[in-house]
C-alpha cells in the first residue's frame, strides 16, 4: 500500500529530529543516515499503522531504536573493536577529583534544587552536548543503556563485552557526564548568583 | 572480618556502580556507614540522583510529540 503525500510530508518533518538521535547513539553519520532512511521507509510501508497523528513521533522513535540496534548488529565487528579504550583520560579525571588519600580534592558542589533545571530546554541542550562530547565508545555504551534502555546483559551480548568491561565504561561515562554538567551548567549557575 | 571503612574515592565508585548493578551486601553496608560519616559524599550522591532524573526526562523528551 502506498502512503499518501500528506503522510510523506509528515514523516519528512521528523527526519532531522530522528537524525539527531541516531547520530548521538551511533556516532557515525553514514550509519545514522541509513538507520533514519530505513525508519522512514518502514513507516511509509505501513501508513495505516499511525492513524493517531498525535503519537507519530513516539511511533517513529520506537522504529528508530530497533533500526539503531540492527545497525549495531550489522557492524558488530567495527563497534566491538571501538570499545576498548584504556587511555581515554579517565586517570586524569580521577586525579582531578580525588587526592592521593582518597578524599575529594574539592567537595562536590550542591546542585541546589534541580527541579527548575529539569524543566529548562537549555539544560537539555547542554546535557545532549555533554553526551555528544563523550568518546565514541563511551557514548555508544552509555546511550545503549540510557536511551535504548538495554539491560547490562543485552549490551554485553550485542557488543561482545565482559560485564566488568561494560561497568568500567559506564562508570567512566557517568563521571564524564557529571563533570561536563558541573562545568557547563551547574557551576556556571552558582557563579552567576 | 571484612573491613567496612571506605575512602571517598571508593564510596564514590560504589555510588556510580550502583546505577548499573546491584551491590554486594558488604559494599552496601560500607557505603551506608560512609554516607553517615561523610560530609562530601551525600552531595555527590544527590548529583548522581539528579543525573538519573535528567536522563529519564531526556529519554521521555526524545519521544514526546509536543522541553
Amino acid at each position: 500500500m502506498n502512503a499518501p503525500a500528506s503522510v510523506e510530508s509528515q514523516l519528512a518533518e521528523h527526519r532531522n529530529y530522528l537524525l539527531r538521535f541516531a547520530r548521538l547513539q551511533l556516532r557515525n553519520d553514514a550509519w545514522a543516515e541509513d538507520a533514519v532512511s530505513e525508519t522512514l521507509l518502514a513507516a511509509l510501508s505501513k501508513p495505516q499503522s499511525f492513524g493517531n497523528k498525535s503519537q507519530l513521533k513516539t511511533w517513529l522513535v520506537g522504529i528508530l531504536k530497533h533500526k539503531v540496534l540492527d545497525t549495531f548488529r550489522h557492524n558488530a565487528r567495527e563497534v566491538s573493536l571501538d570499545v576498548a579504550p584504556d587511555s581515554d583520560g579517565q586517570e586524569e579525571l580521577d586525579s582531578l577529583m580525588f587526592k592521593a588519600d582518597g578524599h575529594f580534592a574539592q567537595a562536590p558542589a550542591s546542585w541546589g534544587n534541580p527541579e527548575q533545571d529539569l524543566s529548562s530546554r537549555q539544560f537539555f541542550a547542554v546535557l545532549e552536548a555533554c553526551t555528544d562530547k563523550m568518546p565514541v565508545a563511551l557514548g555508544r555504551v552509555f546511550l545503549m543503556r540510557e536511551w535504548l534502555e538495554l539491560s547490562s546483559e543485552e549490551i554485553c551480548k550485542e557488543l561482545n563485552l565482559t560485564s566488568t568491561n561494560l561497568y568500567v565504561q559506564l562508570h567512566r561515562a557517568r563521571l564524564r557526564l557529571r563533570e561536563c554538567l558541573e562545568l557547563n551548567w551547574f557551576g556556571q549557575r552558582t557563579e552567576n548568583v | 572480618m571484612v573491613p567496612l571503612w571506605r575512602t571517598c574515592k571508593e564510596a564514590a565508585a560504589l555510588l556510580v556502580a550502583r546505577e548499573d548493578r546491584a551491590l554486594p551486601i558488604n559494599d552496601r553496608l560500607a557505603l551506608r556507614i560512609h554516607l553517615l560519616a561523610c560530609k562530601a559524599c551525600p552531595d555527590f550522591e544527590r548529583q548522581l540522583l539528579t543525573l538519573r532524573q535528567a536522563m529519564k526526562q531526556w529519554r521521555n523528551y526524545s519521544e514526546q510529540d509536543s522541553a
